[in-house]
């Protein structure tokens, strides 16, 4: 069996990047939980997932991750300081590529750069957006319009707008989800080579074990109503993770793992 | 032709199996251009309408016939561009729909953005206007001429008020047509309020605020002819009510159809924007289909 190559499986050397203590949130008046006491920590570097049903939490957990919702109870910490609204030290992406099909490809790339910094800022910014497109193969498509590309297209540069302003840490809801299986094989491995080569940490939310299992260091599987984390499991698959990893013992013993803790209700 | 692959010999002699092509049903109207199927139509349109005229079904003075219509389109074309007392009436319509849809659009769009960007709006002013929206908005009419007299503002009042709804209603539902995705985007950027109103919302919103417009440029037109219908004055539809008044039918349909190039001028103003503005989402000029992919 191959030893992890990354840093010891308790991660004790990497600094903390998230730390989330009792996270809950109850929703309308009569209390849904829709969350229940989440802990995780997510150190520098790390690549983590949530998997779990739908209407198990897992989007709202995001959102509470990027300060897009505050939690009912419980305390969320990035980079040591409190999440208190939206931070501009994290990259999102979602399930669509969410571009404005008023903006040329390049000028969707700089738009955080724009709001955050002005137009003189995203001009400069606009060679770092240039190498980025040339970076996910879209070199040739910084001038054309988001109607010309293709869903796979469209993603990858949804990921290089995501990249634009270096953030520390990726917050990812399904982003390949709504594309082909070859398509969005290729874009996980370039997710974990831009996470690499940047020291980045990730936060998946998917539905899909298989890639959960190929993407993390550390898989959450949370169950449904109310909403907690069943269970953290630690992936011990060397890095870089390859596509033919999938047919290793290890990895099947992940899958079969996880695909257990799921049919049986996620229960503890 | 290519060769299947075969594991035995194919027989020098066997007969090869017919091709399965087949027609697709087209109709026939598809393949004719578009202008012959509608000037094939106006034909028959006329035709039938001459037949019934000509043959006394229905009286001359109820319904002219097509002839006595083109004649009678002939003799106001001919005042209207000797610049005769048609002419002065015509501008005076022109007037009151331009005006009236001036005043529409800025009241609209102010009430619009209210509705749709403020919770106050939304919550607190949005039942008033769709109360007021349900009231039948003719019967306002003499009340305008009540307060802004017999002249030319009483109809501009009358058509902008007849046309802000469409306006106010598009501009609103298009700040409200935001995807949830890009609102969180926005928001997961730091965006701030006016950020996200100009660069998010107001242009993912053209498109129902366009649609918005192209009701409001119909009925300002109609809103400026009632104007004149209940509280006089100069305008073409006061030379409408004057006609229809001494059974002079021809001049009420030769009238009319003169009137409607007000009303395509309109149309044809507000969809060539739409055309330039959301160059992203181009559709026909009648908007009534998307455009194909």
């Amino acid at each position: 069996m191959t030893s992890p190559v990354l840093a010891e499986p308790d991660g004790r050397s990497a600094r903390p990047v998230y730390e989330l203590a009792n996270v809950c949130k109850y929703y309308g008046e009569r209390g849904v939980v829709a969350l229940e006491g989440v802990d995780l920590t997510l150190r520098e570097g790390e690549f983590h997932s949530v998997i779990g049903s739908s209407g198990c939490g897992k989007s709202t957990l995001l959102k509470i991750m990027a300060g897009l919702t505050p939690p009912s109870k419980g305390r969320v910490m990035l980079a040591g300081k409190p999440v208190l609204g939206a931070r501009p030290d994290i990259g999102m992406m979602f399930q669509q590529a969410t571009l404005f099909p008023w903006r040329t490809t390049v000028q969707n790339i700089l738009l955080p750069v724009e709001v955050r910094e002005g137009r003189a800022a995203a001009e400069a910014a606009r060679a770092r957006a240039y190498g980025l497109l040339e970076l996910v193969g879209l070199k040739g498509f910084e001038n054309t319009y988001p109607s010309q590309l293709s869903g796979g297209m469209a993603q990858r540069a949804a990921i290089c707008r995501m990249l634009i302003a270096e953030p520390n840490v990726l917050l990812l809801d399904e982003p390949f989800s709504a594309l082909d299986e070859i398509t969005r094989d290729f874009m996980n491995m370039e997710l974990q080579r831009v996470c690499l080569e940047r020291n980045a940490s990730a936060f998946l939310v998917t539905h899909s074990i298989s890639e959960a299992v190929i993407l993390s260091d550390v898989v959450h599987v949370m169950s449904a109503r109310p909403g907690r984390v069943v269970r953290s499991i630690r992936i011990d698959l060397p890095r870089p993770r390859t596509l033919d990893m999938v047919v290793l013992p290890t990895f099947g013993a992940h899958v079969s793992e996880i695909r257990h803790l799921l049919d049986t209700g996620a229960l503890p | 032709m290519s060769q299947p692959v075969q594991t035995r010999a194919p027989e020098a002699t066997e007969p090869a199996l017919p091709d399965t092509v087949w027609a697709e049903k087209v109709s026939w109207v598809s393949l004719v251009p578009r202008w012959v199927s509608m000037a094939g139509l106006l034909v028959v349109f006329l035709a039938l309408w001459q037949i019934v005229t000509s043959a006394g079904i229905v009286s001359q003075l109820i319904l002219p016939s097509p002839l006595d219509t083109i004649v009678d389109l002939g003799f106001v074309g001919r005042n209207l561009f000797s610049g005769d007392y048609m002419l002065a009436a015509f501008w005076v319509t022109a007037r009151e729909v331009f005006w009236g849809f001036m005043l529409a659009l800025a009241i609209g769009v102010t009430l619009g953005v209210l509705v749709g960007e403020t919770s106050f709006g939304e919550r607190a002013v949005m039942p008033y206007i769709v109360a007021v929206d349900t009231m039948p908005k003719l019967a306002f009419a003499p009340l305008f001429v009540a307060w802004l007299g017999f002249g030319i503002m009483s109809k501009v009042a009358l058509a902008a008020f007849i046309s802000v709804f469409p306006i106010i209603v598009g501009t609103a539902a298009g700040l409200h047509a935001t995807d949830e995705n890009a609102r969180m985007l926005f928001r997961s950027i730091g965006a701030s309020r006016l950020q996200t109103l100009v660069k998010l919302k107001i242009p993912s919103g053209l498109p129902h605020f366009f649609t918005g417009l192209k009701i409001a440029a119909i009925s300002v037109v109609s809103g400026a002819i009632a104007g004149e219908f209940l509280g006089g004055g100069q305008g073409f539809g006061e030379l409408i009510r004057v006609a229809a008044s001494q059974l002079d039918t021809p001049r009420v349909f030769s009238l009319i159809i003169y009137l409607s190039v007000l009303g395509l001028v309109m149309f044809g103003t507000v969809s060539w924007l739409q055309y330039k503005l959301v160059f992203w989402q181009r559709t026909p000029v009648t908007g009534t289909r998307k455009a194909s992919q």
